[in-house]
């Protein structure tokens, strides 16, 4: 049986497709067979941030409905063998996504994959009530500021009351914190909340730190998740949080401002 | 949303049961004697026939003073004449078996000289809360509410007793909902919303430095909300 990992945040543009598409594109390259479907039915984004746009012929919704079914739908990853890619509706809004629905096409998925990436919509609205229902491990993305931080603490919330899981009495959701768009910088400058913060007003573990970086917008231009851009402080922060997701223990990365200028020319190089 | 359909929501609701305040008219027995009565109601008939008719009404029989009285027989008297009584005023504890012989009901009225009897509230057991109170979520409890987590802002937590944080207080906590002045606040560090207690509240804009972050209790005195460090 496939494990089931949402990505959430409540709050919108603070890096979940982003998120999604690197750890799902991480899960693959660590040999694991991983699927990744966009719940964002009617903003669809993540064929984009995958770059499998232009081979998008079935989708999500299609198959809820049974129009295709969900070997038409799946779209096959060109860089990695393990990753598929099952893209949301444009043309449809949330209301297509019907709880049976979701639950069967999770299910037959779950006959054939380890992992299921579910990338979620913004907001607590039914897609992102969808995505989070049929969980067994929760990446909450969040930005260091005040309004991604309260959103995100209700999301957390809905996630330990409102999933199958929490319904049915069993073991709750396992909820981690991703921290994204992380500017050491800004927060020296007490322009940020810091990652104690953060982690002081969730209170739940940190599964990684990512830095602000433009190699982000690059990758996402590009339709690589960032992740396979192995030189890149962000593709490199989220390495970290797949292995010590998958049970690796590592230190936590670009917490502090990067290398001054001697630093930056005897250093690694990674900034 | 989420729920999964059931039968029971297929089901259209047979009735409901629900307290209405109404006005009925209640007549006032004055005499055992049913003959009189009779006479009388009779006489009044002749006059005014649709005075009566399917006209509910109350029975209240203390002006008898306990002289003993045929309920069933007064009900059909009543009846006859196009009255509808449909209960008897309370009074004599042996009215209630006659009443329902008579199939009336028994109705306590408003100004009944009944004995007001305040009702003891026992307090339940204090309800303890061992998780995080998210923005978003609200605890309400019967009686005293123990938090041995944060409570975030944006979250709600209520209690008809004390409210103890033993964590950070960021969200609302509203103690002594019911009206209970003694109530108090404790937490652990100050840095809540909106703090009441009995109904007397402050928010967070109006707590003072002294207070903020800081252990606190928060209790009233008289009628002015007192935030003192711990």
């Amino acid at each position: 049986m496939a494990r089931i990992i949402v990505v959430t945040s409540g709050k919108g543009g603070v890096g979940k497709t982003t998120t999604s598409a690197s750890f799902a594109a991480g899960l693959a390259k660590a040999g694991h067979r991983t699927a990744v479907i966009d719940f964002d039915v009617g903003l669809r984004n993540l064929d984009l941030i995958m770059g499998c746009e232009r081979r998008v012929v079935y989708d999500f919704v299609n198959v809820i409905n049974g129009e295709a079914n969900l070997k038409q739908a799946l779209i096959k990853d060109k860089r990695l063998d393990n990753l598929y890619i099952l893209p949301a509706s444009q043309t449809r809004d949330k209301e297509a996504l019907t709880q049976d629905g979701v639950g069967r096409v999770l299910e037959e998925l779950a006959q054939d994959f380890d992992y299921i990436v579910c990338d979620s919509p913004a907001g607590i609205e039914r897609g992102a009530m969808l995505a989070a229902y049929f969980a067994d491990d929760a990446i909450v993305v969040t930005n260091p500021e005040v309004s991604s931080v309260r959103d995100s603490d209700r999301i957390i919330g809905i996630l330990s009351s409102k999933t199958r899981r929490a319904e049915r009495g069993e073991e709750p959701v396992t909820t981690r914190l991703l921290l994204a768009r992380y500017a050491p910088g800004r927060v020296q400058k007490g322009e940020m909340l810091s990652v104690e913060d953060v982690c002081e007003i969730l209170a739940i573990d940190l599964l990684g730190v990512v830095p602000e970086s433009k190699a982000v917008l690059a990758a996402s231009n590009a339709g690589v998740p960032v992740i396979m851009d192995e030189d890149s402080d962000a593709g490199q922060a989220y390495q970290d949080a797949v292995a010590r997701y998958l049970g690796e223990e590592r230190p936590h990365r670009f917490l502090n401002e990067k290398k001054g200028f001697l630093g930056r020319l005897f250093g690694s190089g990674n900034s | 949303m989420l729920s999964t359909s059931n039968s029971a929501a297929a089901t259209p609701k047979a009735f409901e049961l629900k307290g209405r305040m109404l006005t009925l008219s209640v007549l006032h027995l004055l005499t055992a004697d049913l003959e009189l009565l009779a006479h009388q109601l009779d006489a009044r008939l002749a006059t005014m026939p649709e005075l009566f008719r399917h006209l509910p009404v109350v029975l209240d029989l203390e002006a008898l003073q306990g002289q003993a009285l045929d309920l069933a027989a007064l009900a059909d008297c009543l009846r006859q004449r196009g009255l509808v009584p449909v209960g008897v005023r309370a009074g004599a504890p042996a009215l209630a078996g006659q009443a329902a012989a008579a199939g009336l009901g028994v109705i306590e009225l408003g100004n009944a000289p009944a004995r007001r009897v305040e009702p003891v509230r026992e307090r339940p057991a204090a309800m303890v809360v061992q998780q995080p109170v998210r923005s978003g979520q609200q605890i309400y409890a019967r009686g005293d509410l123990i938090v041995l987590a944060p409570v975030s802002a944006g979250a709600e937590v209520l209690a008809e007793g004390h409210i103890h944080v033993y964590g950070p207080l960021r969200g609302r906590a509203l103690a002594g909902v019911q009206g209970d002045t003694s109530a108090r606040i404790f937490c652990q560090s100050l840095e809540a919303e909106l703090v009441s207690v009995a109904g007397a509240y402050r928010i967070s804009e109006n707590i003072d430095e002294t207070g903020r972050g800081r252990p606190v209790q928060i209790y009233l005195d008289g009628e002015a909300l007192h935030i003192e460090p711990l």
